[in-house]
């Protein structure tokens, strides 16, 4: 094998070949990437469901996919299917339904949802009440439908499926680092040399009554309520929390050996995962960020790269008052003084934060940064937080030379991962 | 997917399982490796008609010592980050900081709990009206409480796994019924055999006494109904008795335990997995396949084999085929379904079998037959390798083979 093939380790180089995107912005790359590249918002006033009382009453849903019954995990599996597809149209693999690789699934746990649990409760006679009732109901009648729905294995089966990938589809979560988790299982994977393509989608619909109530009980929510495309402020020193979205991000990884033996085009490379666990608390980081910057410095040493020669990070920037300045803290003590030369934007600022999808998405969105030289800004960046003194790219994006770009994503639980993408 | 050849070999070096028989792997041994009849401990009555496997009495405070970790998981959770403890203390990588700070953690897990008492009371509000904005503006944000939302998250077993015991190397968890812990145990093989990783915590956990697991179940019919008996029994559509089961195992390169001077139960030689579409007949050419893969490590003759079978039909009557062909190939299983006898764990289920793999060879038995005389018949000589095999209620087929260290 030629060298040119492989990373500085010697390990097979992983070339991105295929790319797919749905977002409360729209359906595709060139959509999203008008959107984004031009400041746009996808923030809304949720229509889903009353909001009357919430707290919270906006979200980055994404309510143009036509799925019929509604239900989170037929959202889920639809935006996934689309993101998918149009990867694999792109990379120009496989035959049709027949994807030679493996899928790695970033997707939230599914479970039985309120109208679905009152249907089956109004299903049963009796007197029986709670649970009781509910199971005889589920014992009594036929809710294959439901079932179907409500497997934890149930969007990859449905993804996997369609797209034809090959062996156990493998469904992961890792909180809010799950799109991330599932790139880097497809890397590995690749660098082993058991594949030589993979399917790695990070897909989210979890905008649901019960959810948003959750998220906003942890007050991790913001309540801009009044101004939905305004909510959501990376870095600067107004931001209240987080706005909660849907949308999923697909990428077609390959060995580059056999992506330029079969003549895909190349869009960039997967240069190096970094992951480091936290063990502080189960929804904050440690206080000197040693996780986070675990992470940062795990991917840089994966990839065999200098703090130097990231051009750009694609922040985790959640617009919570924790994670931005930690982030900040933490991109600051592995970059040093790099980082006042380094911009550093969110797509959250425009898309919101979705969840297990955000990594696979704004890893799309960092390879379309490189592909045309631009940097998506942070919108609602007003005023600036003086604490976090970075480049934040505010407002406006500008035209930029990138070759590398840190993307970071970070979860409950104590999950930190950092991806390193780069032109070809 | 084809397995490239493995360089590094991936040694057990830590067995944590907690279950219906007992509260570590000594107590496993005692009660299913020691020679006596097994009588399975099952509760019939309380969730009836669905004879569930409840946990042990455990002192989760051995492995989880401060109250207020305990406070913050339900069951499930704490079932999952006792048994991690158990794992790391046996492999000797307990309280370690600087091994645990590079112990990589592999997690297999369903959906967390829900609190089944404020759905009763949110169902009891909303009656019989449909009514949406009742439920977000009146009902739900005076019912839940924060904690809770943490227990539902799946990677809140890994992420308490790291508070409680500070395993922070990296973390995954997967998802999806057995295939979770089909996918975990094949994700932490061939990491370390490719020399990604040289020690990983991989298991999963499942608390079986609650109503919203037997719902989640029961929408699909896979819940045996009525008095317990061996998988390989249960008639009409069959169906599985949830067992409340924690399982972990520290797997290591052979290098990383030699270092550090591990005393290895075995060796864990492959792990393969399948994705079969379930038309008549696929599980069994599925199971064939996989076996193939790993044929050229098993000599003729006795093969100990740890069956995982679920008793959902048709599943485990394939999977029961598939074992009775083997004698086409020279092979003549000695099954033992440990479901049986513990329940079926789900995710927990193919970690499980693993751990009682390892502790099959360390015993030099196996549980005593428990099923039909024609598929559980007596082992002749101590087992030298164990096959494990996974084979999911609805979806996922795993084979894993466990060999003693010579």
């Amino acid at each position: 094998m030629s060298s040119v093939y492989q990373d500085s380790k010697g390990r097979p180089l992983v070339a991105v070949t295929g790319m797919g995107l749905v977002t409360s912005l729209g359906r595709g790359k060139a959509d999203n990437w008008a959107a984004l590249s031009q400041g746009k918002s996808g923030i809304r006033t949720i229509s889903r469901f009353p909001t009357e009382g919430l707290r919270t009453t906006i979200a980055g849903t994404v309510d143009f996919m036509e799925v019929a019954p509604y239900s989170a995990a037929a959202l889920s599996a639809a935006m996934a299917l689309a993101a998918g597809s149009e990867a694999i149209e792109q990379a120009r693999i496989g035959s049709k339904a027949a994807f030679p690789g493996p899928l790695y699934l970033a997707t939230p746990p599914a479970e039985i949802e309120w109208p679905q649990r009152r249907a089956l409760y109004d299903q049963a006679a009796g007197s029986e009440r709670g649970y009781k009732r509910l199971l005889a109901a589920a014992r009594a009648g036929n809710w294959s439908e439901l079932q179907s729905l409500c497997q934890f294995a149930s969007v990859a089966e449905r993804v996997s499926g369609e797209l034809g990938t090959r062996g156990l589809p493998v469904s992961i979560s890792t909180a809010c680092a799950s799109g991330a988790t599932a790139i880097q299982l497809g890397v590995e994977a690749i660098r082993r040399g058991d594949t030589d393509a993979a399917l790695c989608i990070g897909t989210d619909s979890s905008v649901q009554i019960e959810a948003l109530i959750r998220f906003s009980l942890l007050s991790a929510l913001s309540t801009r309520n009044d101004a939905p495309e305004a909510a959501s402020r990376p870095f600067s020193k107004e931001r209240d929390g987080f706005v909660m979205a849907e949308g999923a991000g697909a990428l077609v990884l390959e060995s580059y050996q056999s992506a330029v033996a079969r003549g895909a085009e190349i869009l960039g490379v997967v240069r190096g995962c970094g992951e480091k666990a936290d063990d502080y608390h189960r929804t904050r980081s440690k206080p000197d960020g040693t996780a986070i910057i675990g992470a940062i410095r795990n991917a840089l040493l994966d990839a065999g790269a200098a703090p130097e020669e990231i051009d750009y990070v694609n922040a985790h920037g959640t617009s919570t008052p924790e994670n931005d300045k930690m982030e900040y803290l933490s991109l600051k003590a592995v970059l040093g003084d790099h980082l006042a030369s380094t911009p550093v934007s969110s797509n959250k600022s425009m898309i919101g934060h979705t969840l297990s999808a955000s990594g696979a998405i704004e890893a799309v969105v960092s390879l379309l940064t490189i592909q045309n030289g631009f940097l998506p800004p942070t919108i609602n960046y007003a005023p600036p937080d003086p604490e976090i003194p970075v480049d934040a790219v505010g407002n406006q994006g500008r035209a930029a030379n990138v070759r590398t770009v840190l993307s970071n994503s970070f979860g409950f639980g104590g999950q930190n991962v950092s991806l390193l993408i780069a032109a070809a | 997917m084809t397995l490239k050849t493995s360089s590094n070999e991936v040694l057990i070096t830590g067995v944590g399982l907690a279950s219906s028989l007992g509260a570590d792997a000594e107590a496993h041994l005692a009660r299913l490796f020691s020679g006596a009849p097994v009588t399975p401990a099952v509760d019939e009555a309380r969730y009836a008609p669905y004879p569930v496997h409840p946990f042990a009495e455990v002192d989760f405070s051995r492995e989880i010592p401060k109250k207020s970790d305990q406070r913050q998981m339900e069951l499930w959770q704490r079932i999952g980050v006792y048994a991690a403890g158990l794992a790391l203390s046996d492999a000797g990588i307990a309280r370690n900081p600087e091994l645990l700070d590079r112990t990589d953690l592999v997690v297999a897990a369903g959906s967390g709990e829900r609190d089944t008492k404020v759905d009763c009371e949110v169902l009891e509000k909303l009656g019989p009206r449909d009514d949406a904005a009742l439920l977000a503006k009146e009902v739900l944000p005076s019912a839940l409480r924060p904690t809770l939302f943490l227990a539902q998250l799946s990677n809140m077993l890994a992420g308490n796994i790291s508070i409680v015991h500070n395993v922070t190397g990296s973390s995954r968890t997967f998802m999806g019924e057995e295939m979770a812990g089909l996918a975990a145990l094949e994700n932490a093989h061939r990491r370390i055999a490719a020399g990604q990783a040289g020690l990983i915590l991989v298991g999963g956990a499942l608390n079986a006494e609650r109503e919203d697991l037997l719902l989640g179940y029961e929408i699909g019919h896979n819940l045996w109904r009525g008095s317990h008996c061996p998988v390989w029994d249960r008639e009409d559509g069959g169906g599985f008795v949830p067992g409340s089961i924690g399982a972990f195992v520290v797997l290591e390169s052979k290098a990383h335990a030699d270092a550090r001077k591990a005393k290895p139960y075995g060796r864990l030689v492959a792990v393969e997995t399948g994705h079969a579409q379930r038309e008549r007949g696929a599980i069994v050419r599925t199971l064939a396949d996989l076996l193939g893969r790993m044929r050229g490590l098993l000599p003729d003759g006795e093969l100990p084999t740890l069956s995982g079978a679920s008793g959902k039909r048709p599943a485990t009557c394939e999977e029961r085929v598939f074992l009775t062909q083997l004698a086409s190939q020279n092979l003549n299983p000695i099954v033992r379904a440990y479901g049986s006898l513990l329940g079926h764990g789900v995710e927990a289920q193919f970690p499980a079998g693993i751990a009682l793999a390892a502790l099959a060879l360390k015993s030099g038995r196996l549980p005593p037959p428990g099923g039909p005389e024609s598929i559980e018949q007596p082992l002749s000589a101590p087992p030298q390798r164990v096959l494990v095999t996974g084979v999911g209620h609805w979806r996922g087929e795993g084979l894993a083979l466990v060999e003693a260290v010579a």
